[in-house]
């Protein structure tokens, strides 16, 4: 019996079996297909807990949201006290949280004018691309293939059609999308003039963590200026420390007119993005405040995490701890390669944001599955599926750090038995 | 409109708590890293180290002095000197760091070190004590986290971070040297429970070091001192008063292995006193004494604002004067604790008392070290081995000076003890150490034991380096089989048994 005082399940399977009668069925059967029967209840630090009580050491974390872990203790009595004072807020007034957190935020982007909030990524990301429409009275908004920048209206079409011709969502006429790494194709797209706003994420999370070649990113921002369309630097999953700078875009010395952060901004705790943008992006705010509205977006409890979220990983030791926990597996997962080279083919690094590759089309899937089984949960790239999305947690402390790597190690064979498997059947 | 009160509107976490934890996390990959130095990187490290502290001595002990208001700053500078050059001088011949090859045992030893290193700071010693600890953990790579005692944190700061700006630019890793900058009571005993922590070293009066034995974190902690000092019939009566006057007046009696009380036989009594006040003791008077009594025992304990002053600065606050004495000498008729002039004096006050021979003298000594300084330090002034054997296995100190001064021979500088501002009280002293602490306190060592076995002969490990071990080859390759029907079925049901005792030791894990 799993009582959790306002609803509670006889076991896991009536848990199932609910979600998969009112919830998702088919998300909820996926999982339970490809062998990974998750359903997280308890959670602290980097430690996940199955209903079955089994424990997992999280890299998935839920990309980047729970960077610090899991309800980190400063975080939680931060919110906790912020509750004693604060609520959402009410967005048609100027606000103490989000004058503060605006402020902080422009404060640590240099170049940068506004901070426009909202309650999720796509939702920040909307606020960039209407931004930007906005600055060049211009339509047209160019991505990369594979990117991924969230599921509302101007969101999803940029993104993988996958996630937009299910709900008639595409808009091919506005919205293009060229190769990633590939500045011919970014300079066709562009050189008609007629495109507002290039958005793309510094290193695109859902296609696997390709890095970008060096002077890539510095010269797409070239064209843009060349082009006159705003350059938007999706840093959702590479903002907030994870490269080993606060921006992405910092750690690859591009300069964007507008960047979008999200996820990890509230510490997993309470949900709150932001767009952050220039001068001239942002000058609609000048005109017509109310142009964009949210009631939960920029809720000032969301801010109040935030802003400790921004003072933590400021802190010298954060700034130390992740510099240590890059090296660490810059030299482990070497060392992985060199045990596992026939089923372990590449890694793809930055700061903590990890991509390792496999020799298998679905590699990472079943890699996943085995550490999954040895403990250790990591999610594949949905849209690379050869590509483990490996995200250490920038708290993460070095005996965690090789345990981590001794479980990785151990699930290898099981991982080239899956592939083995797999090839078979196939 | 704005609050009323002088607080915020709303209440924020006291981070200190969460910084120490990450400060921890930092000497833990600290200690990772070193412990994967060799030898000379280390010894590197280790002498920039002293070289940076040595550079400083003068400078710190002024500071501390200043800061702390306790000690002599001539002395101070000659701990900090010996507790930096001249520690690691000491110790250069010896390796804590490389295997120890033993053929004739058939053993192998491999250093472990501790890890990270919790060291705790006292008012009285600062500076010399962090660069003691500080040195005695690099030499067995170890990373310290300095805690200093909140009345010396601005010096101890400022000294961790010299001795850390050297050992980085010699190659050490971020975070092998840090210091808790704000000490607090309820931090430093949280940061002592913290698992991350692998040793406490805990120097400092007694509830710290309670403290530190309760965190559940290994732990070395020192008891107080109180020295007695017998001086018997056969002892170079000029030499002894020389040097007990000179140690207890260095540092103005800060060091905890100070003589508390001369046990001095009646035969030599009135001469001894007489060669004390020649080296510049103020022998006081009965109504002297009632007035030192009274200024250094108050009712709620010692006068702490008496600790480490100079000794005409004591006689000035008792109400008379001691002008360019170096120590006062109080003479009392009972050496019993409720005597409180035999209790530990961390001043230049000396009980002095006199015993018929030697049964006297080992009773004294026992009697006042019933209530405190068991296991710590005595000495004795004699020359004959008799007397000095009997009188240190009667007495219950761990450590006795013969014919040289306690602040400085107990604590090692004079003798040939381990030089040490940390001296182990035993199991009498409430301590799990009895020596003076040295850098072997510090690392462990992993033993590789051969069969007894003549037939069984010893490896050659000459020349193996364990940081760089030639790489294995890499493993056999569990494949899907492609030869006969029976071989693949064995291949699958070692695959299916490993499997399914994967999935137990994963049930076991979660349980």
């Amino acid at each position: 019996m799993y009582d959790y005082g306002l609803f509670r399940y006889e076991s896991k399977a009536d848990l199932l079996d609910t979600a998969i009668r009112y919830w998702n069925p088919d998300k909820t059967k996926f999982w339970q297909k490809l062998g990974v029967d998750l359903v997280i209840d308890r959670r602290e630090g980097y430690f996940l807990y199955d209903m079955s009580g089994r424990r997992l050491i999280d890299l998935h974390l839920n990309g980047g949201t729970y960077n610090f872990g899991h309800r980190h203790p400063e975080l939680v009595e931060t919110l906790k006290y912020a509750l004693d004072y604060f609520d959402m807020g009410n967005h048609w007034f100027p606000s103490v949280a989000r004058s503060a957190l605006a402020e902080e935020l422009v404060g640590i982007s240099p170049g940068l004018k506004y901070a426009v909030f909202g309650a999720g990524g796509a939702e920040a990301v909307e606020i960039a691309l209407k931004s930007a429409r906005f600055a060049t009275k211009r339509r047209r908004i160019l991505s990369i293939y594979k990117g991924y920048h969230g599921h509302s209206g101007l969101s999803v079409a940029t993104g993988d059609d996958r996630f937009s011709k299910i709900f008639l969502a595409d808009r091919p006429e506005e919205f293009e999308q060229v190769p990633f790494n590939d500045l011919a194709a970014m300079e066709r797209a562009l050189s008609g003039r007629d495109v507002a706003a290039l958005i793309i994420e510094t290193i695109p999370a859902t296609y696997g963590f390709p890095m970008p070649d060096d002077g890539y990113l510095p010269a797409c921002k070239a064209l843009c200026q060349k082009y006159g369309t705003i350059y938007i630097a999706d840093e959702v999953q590479t903002g907030l420390m994870r490269t080993g700078e606060m921006w992405g875009w910092q750690s690859y010395g591009v300069q964007p007119d507008i960047y979008v952060t999200a996820k990890g901004l509230s510490g997993g705790l309470y949900p709150i993005s932001a767009a952050v943008v220039d001068e001239r992006c942002g000058d609609w705010l000048n005109i017509d405040g109310a142009a964009h509205i949210t009631t939960t977006g920029g809720a000032e409890l969301g801010c109040i995490v935030a802003l400790k979220v921004l003072e933590m990983l400021q802190r010298p030791a954060v700034v130390a701890n992740v510099a240590a926990v890059t090296e660490f597996f810059a030299n482990g997962m070497a060392e992985m390669m060199r045990r596992h080279g026939d089923i372990f083919s590449g890694v793809r690094q930055k700061g903590v944001v990890l991509g390792l590759e496999f020799d298998h089309p679905e590699g990472a899937v079943h890699v996943s599955r085995a550490l999954y089984e040895h403990g250790v949960w990591a999610i594949f790239s949905s849209l690379d599926k050869r590509v483990l999305q490996f995200k250490p947690g920038v708290l993460l402390s070095v005996d965690l750090c090789e345990e981590i790597l001794d479980r990785f190690d151990a699930a290898m064979p099981r991982a080239r038995e899956l592939m083995h498997a797999a090839r078979k059947a196939a | 409109m704005p609050h009323a009160a002088n607080e915020p509107l709303m209440k924020v976490p006291d981070a200190a708590l969460e910084r120490g934890r990450m400060l921890l996390g930092r000497a833990r990959w600290a200690a990772s890293r070193l412990a994967q130095m060799d030898r000379a990187a280390i010894q590197r490290i280790v002498d920039a180290v002293a070289e940076a502290g040595h550079a400083k001595a003068r400078a710190f002990a002024e500071a501390a002095v200043r800061e702390t208001g306790y000690g002599v700053v001539e002395h101070k500078v000659m701990k900090n000197e010996a507790c930096s050059r001249g520690l690691v001088a000491l110790y250069r011949g010896e390796d804590f760091v490389s295997p120890r090859i033993d053929a004739e045992r058939k053993i192998v030893e491999l250093p472990r070190p501790a890890g990270v290193v919790f060291a705790l700071i006292p008012v009285t010693n600062p500076v010399a004590t962090v660069y003691f600890k500080t040195l005695l953990a690099l030499m067995t790579r170890n990373a310290v986290v300095l805690s200093p005692h909140p009345g010396a944190k601005g010096v101890c700061t400022e000294a961790a971070h010299v001795l850390a700006a050297a050992a980085k630019a010699a190659g050490a890793p971020d975070g092998a040297i840090q210091v808790i900058e704000e000490p607090t009571i309820p931090l430093i005993e949280a940061l002592m429970r913290d698992e991350r922590v692998d040793l406490i070293v805990a120097t400092g009066g007694p509830a710290v070091v309670k403290a530190a034995y309760r965190s559940g974190n290994p732990a070395m902690g020192v008891g107080p001192g109180n020295a007695p000092v017998l001086v018997d019939d056969t002892a170079d009566v000029t030499e002894a008063a020389k040097r007990i006057v000179a140690s207890k007046s260095f540092d103005n009696s800060i060091l905890c292995t100070n003589e508390s009380t001369v046990l001095a036989y009646a035969s030599i009594a009135d001469r001894l006193l007489a060669a004390m006040k020649a080296a510049g003791a103020h022998i006081c008077t009965p109504a002297e004494t009632e007035k030192v009594r009274a200024l250094l025992f108050r009712d709620d304990g010692f006068n702490t604002a008496m600790i480490g002053k100079d000794a005409a600065l004591i006689a000035k606050e008792a109400g008379f004067s001691a002008n360019g004495a170096k120590i006062l000498v109080t003479q009392v008729t009972l050496v019993q604790p409720e005597e409180k002039l035999v209790r530990e004096k961390l001043c230049p006050v000396l009980a002095f008392a006199r015993v018929d021979g030697l049964d006297q003298a080992i009773a004294s000594a026992r009697s006042m070290m019933r209530r405190s300084g068991k296991g710590h330090t005595a000495g004795v002034h004699s020359k004959r081995e008799a007397t000095i054997l009997a009188f240190a296995a009667a007495v219950p100190a761990l450590r006795f000076a013969v014919n040289a001064g306690c602040s400085l021979g107990a604590s090692g500088f004079e003798t040939h003890l381990g030089p040490s501002m940390t001296i182990g009280t035993g199991f009498a002293g409430g301590s799990s150490i009895g020596d003076n602490l040295t850098p072997h306190h510090f690392v462990h060592f992993a033993r590789v034991a051969y069969n007894k076995a003549a037939s069984e002969t010893f490896g050659d490990f000459r020349g193996l380096d364990p940081l760089d071990l030639p790489k294995p080859s890499a493993p056999p390759r569990l494949v899907a089989s492609t030869g006969a029907a029976g071989e693949a079925d064995a291949d699958a049901l070692r695959r299916e048994l490993r499997r399914i005792i994967l999935e137990e030791l994963n049930a076991v894990l979660a349980a």
